[in-house]
């Protein structure tokens, strides 16, 4: 028994260490005073200073955040009203787009970037941030209906019919009744809408055009000189915030659970 | 007493896809009363109850509410209320917000709404629980919760499809004498949908049973027990024995009618002869005897026994194959394989289906 407890933590362990070395590493880079990425030789605060110096690294950060902003507010709105509709009514050629809203998220991206590209040229749209941000919310979009349609799916069809049956119209019913019931899926879609923004290459490298560099899209272009620390930095700090971010909510959750289990 | 008609249907019919759910269906439900639909699933009870609260348009016909066709208006303007099978309270919302949503909706003074709410509570005995979460309550306390959210409201009508079948069975029978209370207590009409017959027996001021989309029978738990005037309804409310025969004499009121297993029935009631009748014996009007009787006595073995706690129900086997069964105490003489002689008194004979009820 011992021994095979011994053997669990060792498989923990090896886990935790595939997964978490990598970002130690580059965390660590960050302070390093070398400038290649590849013996650690002395700390330094120098790359954090470098980077806000760096006009474009930050003009790239300013860019991807725009754009994940935009992009995650529309493609959440447009992605919840669609999976509301296509759950609530009956029309010819449903099943054909339940069938239709997975492609976007199984196609190859490499696909839908030139088709985009193809669509863009047709329409003399000129690359920037307007077709950097229409290619992020199409391909947020499906992401975001499959994830309210799983909560959509798993709500009581009864919600709706003792809402109206109490007096409340559509527009009431689904303002008090369903949007507070679905919040989670919405929630959890925006989330994932907004990763896949902020760390989207292939789509963006078809969508962008001049002045509209992301940050994703400018680390790429620098693996032809070498990475600096100063990426190492920047990165690390993103990591700072999402890490805060985590926190916070977990901790919000678990308070939220305790309340309710006193109560 | 003049009875008050609340609640109207006139030629009513269903249809999904071309399948006829309902058909031609009429009926009139009185103010105050305790009307209960009661059918297997499938018959349309809940769809009828869906169309009085809005929440689907009948194919055909109409639908009265207070002397007023409501066929087409909007659900959020009946003022009708429905009880959902499995609750349907909000769950993201407190007991409190859930309750006083239908008058929030209403746009009803903040007093009279607190007001409202704690007599609502008060009702239910769910005095403390007002700030909880559905998902913190019982089964019972949520179904108690769904149904003051209904009767706040004042409703002409309470619609409730098969609100205890998520119970447990003793939950269930104490919810029953709760709801009859409550409903008699406030006086407000209940359309109640079960396929429980039981709950409708001990229930319901009427029984309405359904079947396949149409009437069987309207009537009191009574006249329905007792008097089923079809097949259906003596099967479906409670065990029956049913002997299907032609008659074959009748004098001094009384008709012997002759079944298809050659076995004797003695009815009350001049029947023409050859006229095909059907007889009704509930089980626990069958007694057992050593000997045989004069009349309604028909031979058999016991094939099974099946205890039932307060009742013991036994399964006989007559010389012509039939199956028949009968219900008694379990203080008894008779056992497994015996033979015995079934008979019953001539007022425990139903007729059903015949072509001239001169019974009656």
């Amino acid at each position: 028994m011992k021994n095979n407890k011994f053997l669990d933590n060792l498989i923990i362990i090896l886990v935790f260490i595939f997964l978490f070395a990598p970002i130690v590493v580059l965390i660590l880079f960050s302070f390093n005073t070398s400038k290649m990425n590849i013996t650690f030789e002395g700390f330094t605060l120098e790359w954090y200073k470098k980077l806000f110096t760096n006009p474009t690294l930050l003009d790239a950060l300013k860019n991807t955040l725009i754009v994940a902003f935009t992009s995650t507010i529309v493609s959440t709105i447009i992605g919840t009203i669609s999976a509301y509709g296509i759950k609530k009514y009956d029309f010819k050629g449903k099943n054909i787009i339940n069938a239709l809203i997975y492609i976007p998220v199984v196609i190859p991206e490499i696909v839908l970037g030139i088709s985009l590209l193809c669509i863009y040229t047709l329409a003399k749209l000129e690359l920037g941030m307007l077709t950097l941000i229409l290619s992020h919310i199409c391909f947020s979009i499906p992401f975001v209906i499959i994830s309210v349609r799983s909560v959509l799916d798993s709500l009581d069809d009864n919600l709706e019919n003792a809402a109206s049956d109490l007096g409340a119209s559509p527009i009431k019913i689904f303002f008090k009744i369903i949007l507070p019931s679905i919040m989670p899926g919405i929630l959890s879609g925006a989330q994932l809408a907004f990763t896949l923004s902020l760390d989207d290459v292939v789509i963006s490298y078809f969508a962008a055009g001049p002045g509209s560099n992301t940050l994703p899209l400018y680390i790429y272009s620098l693996i032809k000189t070498g990475i600096t620390p100063d990426v190492n930095a920047l990165i690390s700090l993103i990591l700072l915030v999402v890490f805060l971010i985590l926190t916070i909510s977990a901790f919000i959750s678990v308070r939220k659970l305790r309340q309710e289990a006193l109560s | 007493m003049d009875k008050k008609v609340i609640v109207k249907l006139e030629d009513f019919e269903k249809n999904y896809d071309e399948k006829i759910v309902i058909k031609d269906l009429n009926l009139e439900v009185y103010e105050g009363e305790f009307l209960t639909l009661l059918g297997s699933s499938g018959c349309g009870k809940t769809t009828i109850l869906r169309c009085i609260s809005g929440l689907e348009l009948p194919t055909k016909g109409k639908i009265y509410l207070d002397n007023e066709d409501v066929t087409f208006t909007e659900p959020q303007k009946r003022n009708v209320n429905t009880i959902f099978q499995n609750y349907a309270l909000f769950p993201f919302m407190s007991v409190k917000d859930n309750v006083t949503f239908g008058l929030k909706m209403k746009k009803v003074d903040e007093k009279e709404i607190e007001k409202r709410v704690s007599n609502m509570i008060k009702l239910v005995h769910l005095e403390g629980y007002e700030n909880r979460k559905p998902k913190e309550l019982s089964g019972g306390e949520q179904q108690r919760v769904s149904i003051i959210r209904g009767l706040i409201n004042n409703p002409r009508v309470l619609l409730l499809d098969e609100p205890l079948s998520a119970l447990d069975l003793k939950l269930r029978k104490k919810m029953q004498i709760e709801l009859k209370h409550l409903q008699k207590k406030l006086g407000i009409t209940f359309i109640y949908v079960t396929h429980d017959q039981d709950e409708a027996l001990s229930m319901s001021d009427r029984i309405v049973v359904l079947n396949k989309g149409k009437i069987e029978q309207i009537g009191t738990p009574l006249e329905v027990y007792e008097n089923p005037k079809s097949e259906y309804v003596a099967n479906f409310l409670g065990e029956a024995n049913i002997f299907k025969g032609k008659v074959i004499k009748n004098e001094d009121n009384k008709s012997i009618i002759e079944t298809d297993n050659k076995e004797f029935i003695t009815v009350v009631g001049n029947y023409p002869i050859d006229s095909k009748l059907s007889v009704v014996v509930r089980p626990e009007n069958i007694k057992l005897s050593k000997t045989e009787r004069k009349m309604n006595c028909i031979k058999g073995v016991i094939k099974d026994e099946i205890y039932d706690g307060s009742v013991t129900k036994l399964i006989i086997k007559t010389e012509n194959e039939t199956i028949k069964q009968l219900t008694i105490g379990n203080d008894r003489q008779f056992r497994e394989n015996d033979e015995v002689f079934m008979y019953w008194t001539l007022d425990d004979c139903v007729i059903i289906g015949s072509a001239k009820d001169e019974k009656k």
